[in-house]
């Protein structure tokens, strides 16, 4: 019997990593390969009134610009299909969204066309607070939206809820009620490779796309439909990526690679600078999250009422998803017998929110825990022993229904205080997640 | 003047995706020599996917993993698989695997009972070999088999399988109802900080963080994961923030020379990590995935190492320095327990 599951063991393409024999996309040199470059909103929000290429298109090594109006299939693509590949309807809503695209020889040569380009913008007033934007009289960052919130549930349902049992009522049967506001800051997953694309026809004429995407097949069918292309004439390579951590989720340079190719016939390459991966790529968006938790005296949980507020930016990028998910896991691994969760998604004239590394559900992880310990010192108990008592055990049921199977949280806490060097009473050690003994 | 103290956290990691579809598939070929190539859709970012499912194809084929190649290049013919995200890979793509393995280990058993002239029912697999139950000297290794197979007979011997939790569903508008099976991984993470109270500057001196995991099907990566993840962790909880005067955009970051990541050199001296197993029915041998939690659970118990260190309740992340001395002055000044520094925005209370 061979057996493998269970076994440590190195990494099976550990050695080409560390001796540097893995290609990369970027990596990838094909002969008369072109360089693209996107030219970027300079503001936050506005309308194009003037975009004239004429200066830039004398700049020697200047093959030519890709706009809106080169793409042959939708100028929409991710979960929501609502990002534009290039600004739409000349209008932009964050600063350093992509207007068009400037193919030629090399970086240099393209750098230099965008600063030759004449941008005529009218710039507008944009809202960057999502409280702000959330007033009824407040801009609107898409001018075709009926208000700055995103609808969960077409076709006008903006706040997501989740309830379980009654709330008010287990605020009632509570001995104290503690409220708490948190809130979570804007990151960059920032892994070592740039968001980067090689594209070329092969010489069937087949598209070749080199990719360095974390999804690839739902990549490729929003790539179909941007350009208007059946998947059997993609051919999309993807697979060995230099990390991601959510960021590569959603498209951010292959398609604008592929039009170039289909417009030019140029191979070319097209890869995020550091600065322009950091500024204009997906991040993981703020977050304002109340909790207010019912506790009885001797540590049981009554009730939790939890209100969310998620700034996505400009576009929904996959942020009405992972706010879903937020208010599905925010109340923590507790058996809460009533719960109620709001929530909603926002617009901002600030680059898209979408996934990274616990995509969500870290926002409300990090607010529910730091809550939760608040709750143990107004109890006057052990951080530990309110958790012990609470943590879910197998069938417990989470706000939305599901029932818990294979819970391990007091398996987890008690390793986690064997390794700390921290002695648990005995009355916690033999407690399980298998079951919760009346005490 | 440093202050130290300690801060605890249980969390949870849902891994799949919520509301189901989610599907991967997985091919595995016997090649002429007897080797076995599987071919996966499931992207590897650095989390070690490939090395996983190969471990799974080795042995559900039973066979020597040195025989195993694999590869996830999403050229043509490629398998689907819905991506590397939400702690997937794990959950998903090993049954993909196990299916594809069924499926050729059933046509290899098919093809070896007709060489070896017995019913298919008498024969069985193991350690490479096909083999007669009632007589196991009558036997065909994979390479026999592989040779007369794709060579003498003109059979191509190929496994396929696919696989998805459930099929897809949404939430109910009014009740948030989805009673879709959540396969859910549990995280306790213990932080020691000291606090410099002249700069603001949180230093964690130690960290242990726990993952309940299922089954590790491969410790050593689960390791790196829970300590890979304390990077993202790190700087989420005290100081990655791309506009430090959120909501306000001005002086948002443009650059990593004004981003501070957490680096190595910043990583706890002690740093210790453990693995539970609490198997989950929805996984192969009970794994859920995890990866995504080892991000979360750091921040929590670092911001309540620190109300520990000096007794204010940090109310956002991240705790960067200048928000540490705020909070610092905000108790020394008026006595506050709790900080966040948007209170006196009216905005922000409305």
């Amino acid at each position: 019997m061979n057996q493998y599951i269970g076994k440590a063991m190195p990494r099976y393409d550990a050695q080409g990593q560390v001796t540097g024999k893995v290609r990369y996309v970027d990596d990838i040199k094909v002969p008369g390969m072109k360089c693209v470059k996107v030219l970027r909103s300079p503001v936050h929000k506005g309308e194009i009134r003037g975009l004239d290429f004429s200066r830039a298109l004398k700049v020697p090594g200047v093959v030519g610009f890709v706009t809106a109006q080169d793409i042959p299939g939708k100028n929409a693509y991710g979960r929501f299909q609502d990002m534009p590949v290039l600004a739409p309807e000349n209008r932009v809503r964050y600063r350093g969204e992509p207007i068009a695209a400037v193919v030629a020889a090399d970086e240099d040569t393209a750098l230099e066309a965008l600063s030759q380009v004449r941008l005529d913008i009218e710039e507008q007033t944009p809202v960057f607070d999502m409280f702000e934007a959330m007033q009824p009289d407040a801009p609107l960052v898409r001018h075709d939206s009926k208000s700055n919130l995103w609808v969960h549930y077409p076709p006008d349902i903006t706040e997501v809820t989740m309830v379980k049992g009654q709330m008010d009522e287990g605020m009632n049967q509570a001995d104290q009620v503690i409220e708490g506001r948190y809130s979570t800051g804007v990151q960059d997953h920032a892994p070592m490779e740039t968001n980067v694309s090689v594209a070329y026809r092969d010489e069937m004429g087949r598209l070749v796309i080199h990719t360095v995407s974390q999804t690839i097949y739902a990549h490729l069918g929003m790539l179909c439909a941007i350009l208007a292309m059946p998947m059997s004439r993609i051919r999309f390579i993807g697979g060995r990526v230099g990390g991601a951590f959510g960021g590569k989720n959603d498209i951010h340079t292959d398609h604008i690679a592929a039009l170039a190719v289909l417009k030019f016939g140029h191979p070319v390459k097209y890869r995020l600078s550091r600065e322009e991966d950091l500024q204009f790529t997906t991040k993981r968006g703020a977050f304002v999250l109340d909790f207010k938790t019912g506790v009885k005296n001797d540590g049981r949980l009554t009730a939790c009422r939890i209100d969310i507020w998620h700034d996505t930016g400009a576009y929904a990028g996959m942020s009405p998803y992972g706010l879903e998910k937020c208010a599905m896991f925010a109340p923590g691994p507790y058996d809460f017998p009533h719960i109620k969760v709001t929530a909603r998604t926002i617009f901002t004239n600030r680059p898209i929110s979408s996934s990274m590394r616990g995509f969500s559900v870290i926002n409300g992880q990090i607010a529910s825990e730091i809550h939760m310990n608040r709750v143990a010192e107004a109890l006057g108990m052990d951080p530990w022993e309110l958790r012990f008592t609470n943590a879910w055990r197998d069938g417990d049921q989470g706000v939305t229904g599901y029932k818990v199977r294979g819970a391990g949280a007091l398996e987890a806490m008690k390793k986690a205080a064997e390794l700390a060097g921290i002695k648990l009473p005995d009355k916690l050690m033999s407690m399980s997640s298998r079951g919760r003994q009346a005490s | 003047m440093k202050k130290t103290g300690v801060g605890m956290c249980l969390v949870l990691h849902p891994t799949g995706r919520k509301g189901g579809g989610d599907p991967s598939q997985a091919i595995i070929q016997l090649k002429p020599d007897g080797s076995l190539f599987l071919k996966v859709g499931a992207v590897d970012l650095g989390q070690g996917a490939l090395t996983m499912l190969r471990q799974v194809a080795a042995e559900a084929m039973d066979v020597d993993i040195a025989t195993v190649y694999a590869s996830n290049r999403s050229d043509d013919l490629a398998p689907l698989s819905a991506g590397s995200a939400a702690s997937r890979v794990t959950l998903v793509d090993p049954h993909a695997v196990m299916e594809a393995a069924k499926d050729l280990r059933a046509k290899i058993a098919a093809f070896a009972a007709h060489r070896l002239e017995i019913d298919v029912e008498n024969v069985e697999l193991a350690d490479g070999k096909a083999f007669a139950k009632d007589n196991p000297h009558h036997h065909m290794t994979f390479a026999d088999i592989g040779m007369i197979a794709n060579l003498g007979e003109g059979v191509i011997l190929v496994g396929t399988g696919a696989w998805q939790p459930a099929p897809v569903q949404g939430h109910d508008p009014e009740t948030g109802y989805l009673d879709q099976e959540s396969v859910i991984s549990f995280g306790c993470c213990v932080a020691e900080v000291a606090v410099d109270t002249d700069t603001g500057e949180v230093e964690v001196t130690k960290l242990v963080q726990v993952w309940e995991v299922g089954k590790a099907i491969n410790p050593l990566m689960v390791k790196q994961q829970i300590n890979g993840g304390l990077q993202i962790g790190m700087g989420f909880a005290l100081r990655e923030n791309l506009f430090p005067h959120y909501p306000d955009p001005a002086h948002g970051i443009e650059s990593l020379a004004d981003y501070s990541m957490p680096t190595f050199m910043d990583y706890p001296p002690e740093l210790i990590h453990g693995i539970e197993e609490v198997p989950h029915p929805m996984g192969v041998k009970g794994a859920k995935g995890f990866s995504e939690g080892s991000a979360t659970a750091p921040g929590p118990a670092i911001i309540s190492a620190i109300h520990d260190a000096v007794g204010v309740w940090i109310h956002e992340v991240p705790a960067t320095p200048e928000v540490v001395l705020r909070a610092l002055d905000a108790k020394e000044h008026g006595g506050a327990t709790d900080y966040w520094s948007h209170q006196d925005r009216s905005a922000w209370l409305a």
